[in-house]
């Protein structure tokens, strides 16, 4: 079958923050750049991003940014890699200001200068004061920042391909990366996109949950672009449960809401994380407050008929507070939650919300595995940034505040970097036919047709099984079920079926499509956590309750191929300054 | 549950049919969402073609036409909906199927505004100082999630949808007018300043009645033409 062709000098898969940024990049530098996106790009779930961005700006508190790399390290319960934390924070205050620059109608104080409101897990001065270091636009920080960039790739005249969808990734024998087999869903029709570089900026994969506060798009589609191409990923146990989703619903309440001054609350009508953590109580780092939650229901100490979930307190704050930097808050909590913040408190519950592992990379955004002989070397023509990626910055645990700082700083990073490797690589290399064959053979066998499962119902139970086996706390007995359960879902893919079989915006194909990647990524997630014996941010086992350095400061890779892990030291010694050893870590 | 839902398929039907269905919408209807049923039926019949993302009414992919009036599906609650619920795609613009609009010419429509800020002084290493009332005269405008519920309720835009801008691409057109840090308020009126472009807005006020983020389109409009009076002397 002789398939339309496409070229450009680099390929950008998803128009989230972060490939829009990157794209930003490279349009400014006169570059050929393609975004694909399977939605039009202010649809990306950057858009659901409420409380802001971190930077050492200062404007509030005294900050710089080695305090927030402390931070940022201590948060990561000190799996992330130094070298990566040091270059994100210090970047930090130029990318925001540049942002401001774009037109982002960030908040403003008194005096002119951005708002920033306190957020979890910051300090002053290495674990000391509260800090203020979040840049907030109002509280719709991620919906300000994706239409800017998206207006800015308008005037910069960036090539949009909305609503594609991204098969998989093409490589040649060597392994370098080629472009990509895409879909254009409104008329079903297969592309080949060549590239010279290819850029993965596709989102996390908050979907292999059932109670999410994600998107329903973030199917973690780049992840398993990855994994199919024969990329490991890293980290994938690393699943950050957000404090405060709507309790039984998952939408998000922003840690913003603490940073402003509300607190939680349980059955007993006590102000609980101050047991857990005496000096930053409601602002202790997510994974701490979040497992505060679940062991407050878990002993009976929960709010409602059930007992199910705790109380966010915010009507002391007083209406005016509420209206003007929670506004968006407020309607969520009325549309979503029944009540209205000014009056009761908000029930919350413990939510997916991010995936701290990835696709790895170094810190300039280029793709790195154990291809060769190094456990690192970067695998040509092949990029990626933001939350599809592992850098890694976020560690075991992601402070509120770093994942607008992320996508921002590593999109840009990625775009300097293609830039340079342009300008040594100018010319396409020979396309792999074989590699695009295996793509369209992939796409061909949901042509089958008659009885089987249905796309929706192996969706509900493999975000069940996720929820049940792979959640808040976890025990190996526990995890190998889900293991073997998660397993058995991927070998009834060939049992799936589907009934629409138009070429015409076939929703339901896209879907199929999803879940494949879906249960590819929940797969490396329980598989990667089953592994791990030890409780680290994020990852908290009943049966190994400490932190187990000796053994475990390193980064998983887990492989496709027979569900392989391998693992990674950590990168401990930062660009400049002096590493951050572990510490015992107390909020 | 009824629900009375227009389905169209150009690869296998000859022309638009409305289809019935009946679903039970589950114990927890209470505090249900128009979107959660359309889910619950694809799971049924996954032919049934709607966009989605979200669900909590910020990336604005679900708008439709719900019982005459736009809206969002993801913050329609079910509960109160006189039935059956007559869903229909967004008025005015091609279907492609089902309840998915083309919505090209309202894209053009948003870029051709050139929303993006603009300043032609020296970029300085600071931020661009913004006084907290300055910044709030971008409330209101800066919102919009480009659902197209407010443009595709607009019956000039129905009518000239090459020629008129939209209360959406206006919206955007103020935004920027309004902004304190933006240079180009000439050039922005000068370009709205044609019979069609911003003077087919007969304030009809269809886009300010059902814009789901509460915003008013028809207020910004009319701002834009009174800067234009004003210039005018």
């Amino acid at each position: 079958m002789k398939l339309p062709h496409r070229r450009f000098d680099c390929l950008v898969i998803g128009a989230g923050g972060g490939g829009l940024r990157a794209a930003l990049q490279l349009a400014q530098a006169d570059l050929h750049v393609a975004v694909v996106t399977k939605v039009f790009p202010t649809r990306s779930h950057t858009v659901a991003a409420q409380g802001g961005m971190n930077a050492a700006l200062g404007n509030v508190t005294p900050d710089n940014w080695h305090w927030h790399m402390y931070d940022t390290v201590k948060g990561s319960d000190y799996l992330g890699d130094q070298d990566a934390i040091e270059y994100m924070c210090r970047a930090a205050s130029r990318q925001v200001i540049e942002l401001e620059h774009y037109g982002v109608p960030f908040t403003r104080l008194e005096d002119g200068h951005i708002y920033q409101r306190a957020f979890g897990g910051q300090s002053q001065n290495f674990g000391g004061d509260q800090a203020s270091r979040t840049c907030a636009a109002a509280d719709r920080t991620g919906h300000a920042i994706l239409h800017a960039l998206y207006q800015q790739n308008i005037r910069a005249k960036t090539h949009f391909f909305d609503e594609y969808f991204a098969v998989d990734l093409i490589r040649n024998e060597e392994g370098a990366a080629l472009g990509a087999v895409v879909i254009e869903i409104e008329t079903g029709e297969v592309m080949v996109i060549e590239a010279k570089t290819t850029l993965l900026a596709t989102g996390g994969a908050g979907r292999i949950f059932r109670t999410s506060t994600n998107a329903m798009i973030n199917t973690g589609d780049g992840m398993a672009m990855a994994l199919r191409a024969g990329i490991p990923l890293e980290d994938m146990e690393f699943v950050q449960f957000h404090p405060t989703g709507i309790a039984g619903k998952g939408m998000l309440i922003s840690e913003g809401v603490r940073g402003e001054g509300g607190y939680l609350v349980n059955g007993d009508g006590e102000r609980f994380m101050e047991r857990y953590a005496p000096h930053a109580k409601d602002l202790a780092s997510r994974d701490v407050v979040s497992r505060a939650i679940a062991i407050e229901v878990r002993e009976g100490r929960g709010c409602g008929e059930n007992k199910d979930h705790v109380l966010l307190k915010v009507d002391h704050l007083g209406p005016d507070v509420i209206k003007k930097r929670l506004p968006a808050i407020r309607e969520m909590a009325i549309r979503f939650g029944g009540v209205d913040p000014i009056e009761s408190p908000i029930p919350v519950y413990p939510t997916a919300h991010y995936t701290m592992g990835g696709i790895p990379t170094n810190r300039y955004g280029q793709v790195v595995a154990p291809v060769g002989h190094g456990a690192e070397e970067e695998v040509v023509g092949l990029y990626a940034a933001g939350e599809c990626a592992c850098v890694s910055v976020h560690g075991a645990n992601r402070l509120g505040g770093n994942s607008l700082l992320d996508i921002v700083v590593f999109g840009r990073a990625a775009g300097n970097h293609i830039i340079a490797y342009l300008k040594e690589n100018r010319y396409h290399r020979p396309l792999a036919n074989e590699s695009v064959d295996m793509a369209v053979a992939r796409l061909s066998k949901w042509e089958r047709r008659g009885d089987g499962e249905s796309v929706s119902a192996m969706l509900a139970e493999l975000q069940l099984t996720m929820e049940e086996y792979c959640g808040v706390f976890r025990s190996q007995e526990v995890l190998d079920e889900g293991v073997s359960k998660v397993l058995a879902l991927g070998e009834r893919l060939d049992e799936a079926r589907l009934s629409d079989h138009s070429k015409v915006f076939n929703t339901a194909f896209m879907e199929a499509l999803e879940l494949e990647n879906l249960i590819d990524v929940a797969t490396a997630t329980v598989v990667s956590a089953a592994a791990r014996t030890e409780s680290r941010g994020a990852h908290s086992r009943l049966d190994y309750p400490d932190r187990n350095d000796a053994e475990w400061m390193r980064h998983s890779l887990y492989c496709k191929t027979d569900h392989q892990l391998d693992y990674k030291p950590v990168r401990t010694k930062p660009l400049t300054v002096d590493t951050f050893p572990p510490k015992k870590r107390v909020y | 549950m009824k629900l009375k839902i227009y389905r169209y398929n150009p690869d296998t039907d000859k022309k638009p049919y409305m289809e019935d269905f009946e679903i039970d919408p589950g114990l927890d209807s209470g505090s249900g969402m128009l979107l959660d049923v359309l889910i619950a039926l694809k799971a049924q019949d996954d032919s049934l073609s709607f966009r989605r993302s979200c669900g909590e009414g910020v990336c604005g992919s679900d708008a439709m036409n719900i019982n005459g009036r736009n809206g969002l599906a993801c913050t329609t609650p079910i509960i109160g909906l006189p039935e059956p619920v007559v869903l229909r795609p967004l008025p005015g613009r091609p279907v492609i199927r089902d309840l998915i609009v083309d919505l090209t010419q309202f894209y053009n429509q948003y870029r051709a505004v050139k929303p993006w800020l603009i300043n032609h002084d020296p970029v300085p290493e600071i931020e661009r100082l913004q006084s907290p009332e300055e910044r709030e005269e971008l409330d209101g405008l800066y919102e919009c999630i480009l659902c197209a519920c407010c443009s595709t309720a607009c019956p000039s835009f129905w009518w000239h949808p090459d020629r008129f801008m939209g209360p959406a691409a206006l919206l955007q057109a103020y935004r920027f007018l309004a902004d304190s840090r933006d240079q180009a308020s000439g050039k922005r009126l000068d370009a709205l300043e044609d019979p069609y472009r911003l003077f087919r807005c007969h304030t009809i006020m269809n886009c300010t009645d059902v814009c789901p983020k509460s915003l008013n389109p028809a207020r910004a409009i009319a701002r834009i033409k009174h800067r234009m009076i004003k210039r005018a002397g």
